[in-house]
């Protein structure tokens, strides 16, 4: 970035802090002058901008986060003060901006390092959504608190932790019947089912040239309207869910898994007809290895699918856990912090369902050309 | 040899290729469907025994088989609607209402229909806007890009409660929040997809662009738009199943009224069968017309851009 | 056509071999009354343009095709019964390794496949690894190797199972001039310590007759044979063979043959 944009950058940022020591907090707090500890760190903050718009380079980028992290932590520390909660006016949000924008700077100057070494490549690459993310967060918070923000409507990121981390319990029983049960399972059958039925389609050409276009079709129904008729087939409990989720994964995993099996060169092909190898042995050595990217291209959207999949179908009837149960009962009686938590464990879910299929992929697929570029 | 023997056997050779490609492709899939067909209704006969037979003895009416098989086919809330009970059922709530009565599938289609558009179009121009932030901003690509892939793996799904609840306390109801899901759902792909397509140009052809001076805008339209279009298509055609998805889903959490996603609810609380048959064949119809449109859109774009 | 010494046993009897398949077009034939002997131990290159049979014709050897009418014994064998009871090695145009395996696991691909034990495996794939001088990049994946050391990998593999014959598809062709001319002479050091014999499908002249101790002419349409050329070079030939007159005669004759058959025209 041009260092005088920078250095124009933390200058205004060092006003904004400027600013807040003079601007009124809130209409009945106190000045941020009387506040014993946190002139001193709001101040320091002040100083570390000065320092990074004199530097207005590379070393700008720590100094200034530094000092963005100090700023956050005294706007966060304001709002512990019941006066300030709920009405905060110009001085308050001279500091959020400060803080706001020197993370903003210095983000552009770490996305813009490129030539570093392999490890510290990788630290920025991972740092820079994080911060992003991590600021989001901030604001989020920030906003909801200082202009009080009624809870029903949208909860501030620490009521949904502490929420969160004070429903254990009952979230670890929503999870072991959505995802435990109700996922898994059906993800385990359907994908399994599909792969068999793609290898049978593999043999005889007539099925697959029969079932491909229905497959295609099937893909974009919603499917997940069929939950109602599963919980009349099997119930309310988790096997009605998993069911739904054996039909959504089913497939997604059938037409990638024939696409994959036939994507195998002729010249592989008449390579193994030369040796007289069986079809079962052509299967193994042959047509299953080069076809699992695209299986995996298929597990890694029906872990995403499954996870929606077994949610939604809980939304049709569940008896009394769940996470789709949950929110949808939360939500109905306004405890919209719980249904927060409630995503968050929704998301972290399906984070860690879809990394640990992408290890997987990466382990048994490591030699296709993509991770070559 | 000269042209004129040899013409006759070409055109006939052609001929027979041709119907036999037709032949190919068309029967393995008839055949199917057929047998789908053939085993649902076994599966109907199957499931619906007992019942039928139960309330057969409940009656204390004395019966036959036959009697019993018949009633598997025309039970009134059967486990497992016959085939064509589902068709009459479809075709009466096309046909059998006016299209804006409440019993009405077409009324409750549209309902979900103009939700599904309306969401698909603001997530799409977003979508787009997206990619095209993130394509000429280093920044953006490099923090906001990873919490997009990141939010695939997520269930956005299970926010459309929320969604509706809360824009419902503030006193936004119907359309408005049902769209906003659907947008909210079909954003993503669409930004990725179209991220996909926008760097998809072979490096040489932008350097290309580069000796001749060309501007980024210049780049963008001439290069980029042309080269994303299949990208474009791929992801508009997911959106939109993303979409009616999102806007089915919307209609259950207030117990709604309208909507193919309350047709289906209740039928299930009142155990209507064959209404909740009828909806979910509404649905996939609107799957497909909706696919098919995309798809004749792509098909036309194609062919003015040279595809044969 | 040359006479065959009677101890020799013949490998291949093709007779009156045709090959015709539809196209939108019209009939095209690619193959039209072939008749051809291979006797064991020959180096037989088929040389000739795009479309001349030649191609075709190894893959019907190999039984990866089926001809239309005429007759054909390999090894004594139909050439379905040659396949399945392993009688020949195949090398195509690009080395189709597996590149989910490591090298010595691409080598042991035909030997898992046709049921040797695993300490065979281990000893034959060592051993067909230092033939072709590729010892030391067992652990390997394809792709860390070179263009021309795949393709050895690949004619290694063709041998580990010690087949009676080997088919070679324009082995070289994809690979740059200095490479080729290094495993040419590869191939003649491996040619004449198994004693094979091998059947070699080429494009270019210098190859054919440099390596061949009988080659065979093919012009397209239809795919047919025009020469058979006899060269019995001294077996300890090096490149340099190239330049001299007795090589430059048969380059000549071979140039005639093609020329004869129409393989210049448009």
């Amino acid at each position: 970035m041009d260092p005088r944009k920078l250095r124009l950058g933390f200058l205004l940022a060092t006003g904004a802090i400027a600013l807040a020591f003079v601007l009124p907090i809130a209409p009945e707090a106190l000045p941020l002058m009387a506040r014993p500890y946190l002139k001193e760190i709001a101040g320091a903050a002040g100083l570390l901008f000065l320092l990074a718009a004199w530097f207005a380079d590379n070393r700008a980028t720590v100094v200034g986060l530094a000092g963005a992290l100090l700023a956050a932590t005294a706007s966060l520390a304001l709002l512990n003060d019941a006066s300030v909660a709920g009405s905060a006016q110009a001085g308050f949000w001279m500091i959020v901006l400060a803080s706001w924008l020197s993370v903003a700077l210095s983000l552009v100057n770490l996305a813009a390092l490129q030539k570093l070494r392999r490890r510290a490549q990788q630290a920025v690459n991972l740092a820079v959504p994080l911060l992003f993310g991590a600021t989001a967060f901030y604001l989020w918070e920030v906003a909801v608190r200082g202009l009080g923000v009624p809870t029903v409507l949208l909860p501030p990121p620490s009521a949904a932790a502490t929420r969160f981390f004070a429903s254990l319990p009952t979230l670890a029983g929503d999870f072991t019947q959505t995802f435990i049960r109700g996922v898994l399972i059906g993800y385990a059958i359907g994908c399994g089912a599909g792969l068999l039925v793609a290898i049978l389609a593999h043999r005889y050409q007539f099925l697959a040239r029969g079932l491909l276009p229905l497959g295609n079709f099937f893909s974009a129904l919603p499917l997940v309207g069929v939950a109602p008729i599963m919980v009349m087939w099997f119930g309310f409990d988790w096997p009605s869910k998993a069911a739904v989720v054996v039909l959504v994964t089913f497939f997604p995993m059938l037409v990638n898994a024939i696409a994959g099996l036939s994507a195998s060169g002729h010249i592989e092909r008449d390579l193994m007809r030369s040796y007289a190898a069986s079809p079962g042995q052509s299967l193994t050595k042959l047509y299953l290895p080069a076809a699992l990217p695209f299986i995996f291209n298929a597990l890694k959207i029906n872990a995403t699918l499954a996870l929606i999949g077994a949610i939604v179908a809980e939304f049709f009837g569940t008896p009394t856990q769940g996470i789709g149960f949950r929110i949808s009962t939360e939500a109905g009686r306004m405890a919209i912090d719980m249904v927060w938590a409630e995503i968050a464990l929704a998301a972290l879910a399906g984070m860690a369902f879809y990394g640990c299929v992408t290890l997987a992929e990466r382990a048994t697929t490591f030699w296709h050309p993509s991770y070559r570029t | 040899m000269t042209s004129s023997s040899l013409t006759l056997p070409a055109r006939r050779a052609t001929f027979f290729a041709a119907r036999n490609a037709i032949v190919e492709r068309y029967v393995p899939v008839a055949t199917m469907v057929l047998a789908l067909i053939a085993i649902w209704y076994v599966a109907a006969v199957a499931m619906n025994w007992a019942l039928v037979r139960d309330a057969f003895e409940r009656e204390e009416t004395p019966y036959t088989v036959s009697d019993v098989l018949a009633g598997t086919m025309d039970a009134e809330r059967p486990l497992l609607p016959a085939p064509h009970q589902v068709i009459n059922a479809f075709v009466d709530g096309v046909f059998g209402y006016p299209p804006l009565a409440p019993r009405s599938l077409i009324y409750h289609s549209l309902v979900t229909l103009s939700a599904t558009v309306l969401g698909f179009i603001l997530g799409a121009l977003f979508g787009i806007a997206l990619a095209l932030l993130i394509v000429h901003s280093r920044v953006l690509e490099r923090s906001l890009l990873p919490w997009i892939i990141c939010s695939q793996m997520v269930p956005v799904l299970a926010l459309a409660p929320i969604f509706i609840v809360v824009l419902g306390a503030i006193g936004l109801q119907g359309l408005l929040p049902k769209s906003i899901i659907s947008a909210y759902l079909c954003f993503f792909p669409i930004a990725i997809g179209m991220v996909k397509g926008f760097t998809s140009p072979d490096p040489l052809q932008i350097e290309l662009m580069r000796t001749w001076s060309a501007t980024s805008r210049q780049v963008l339209w001439k290069l980029r738009w042309p080269s994303a279009v299949p990208y474009l298509f791929a992801s508009l055609k997911v959106a939109i199943t993303i979409s009616l998805v999102g806007a089915i889903v919307a209609e259950l959490p207030t117990g709604g009224e309208a909507g193919i996603g309350a047709r289906l609810l209740s039928g299930s609380y009142y155990g209507q069968t064959i209404q909740l048959w009828a909806a979910l064949v509404a649905a996939a119809v609107l799957a497909s017309a909706l696919i098919g449109i995309v798809g004749l859109i792509e098909r036309g774009v194609n062919s003015r851009m040279g595809a044969h | 056509m040359s006479t065959e010494p009677a101890s020799k046993r013949l490998v291949v009897e093709a007779n009156a071999i045709s090959l015709r398949f539809e196209t939108a077009d019209g009939p095209v034939d690619a193959l039209s009354n072939v008749s051809l002997q291979i006797a064991e131990g020959e180096f037989v290159s088929f040389i000739g343009p795009s479309g001349c049979g030649k191609t075709t014709m190894l893959r019907v050897i190999a039984d990866l095709q089926q001809p239309t009418s005429g007759t054909l014994l390999v090894n004594g064998m139909t050439a379905e019964n040659a396949r399945l009871a392993r009688s020949y090695g195949y090398v195509f145009q690009a080395p189709a390794l597996f590149p989910w395996r490591t090298i010595e696991k691409n080598l042991k691909l035909p030997l898992e496949i046709m049921g040797f034990s695993e300490s065979e495996q281990k000893i034959r794939a060592e051993r067909y690894m230092a033939m072709v001088n590729l010892k030391g990049f067992e652990r390997k994946f394809p792709w860390q190797l070179s263009g021309g050391m795949q393709q050895r990998v690949s004619i290694a593999r063709a041998l580990s199972f010690d087949p009676a014959m080997l088919l070679m598809d324009e082995p070289f062709g994809a690979l740059d001039e200095i490479v080729r001319d290094h495993l040419n002479e590869q191939l003649l050091q491996l040619w004449k310590s198994t004693e094979k014999t091998v059947l070699f499908v080429t494009h270019s002249i210098p190859e054919a007759v440099f390596l061949s101790t009988k080659i065979v002419v093919m012009s397209p349409r239809p795919g047919r044979i025009i020469d058979v050329i006899d060269c019995d070079f001294p077996a300890d030939r090096s490149l340099e063979i190239r330049e001299t007159p007795e090589f430059l005669k048969i380059a000549q004759r071979v140039r005639n043959g093609l020329r004869a058959g129409h393989s210049y025209d448009e």
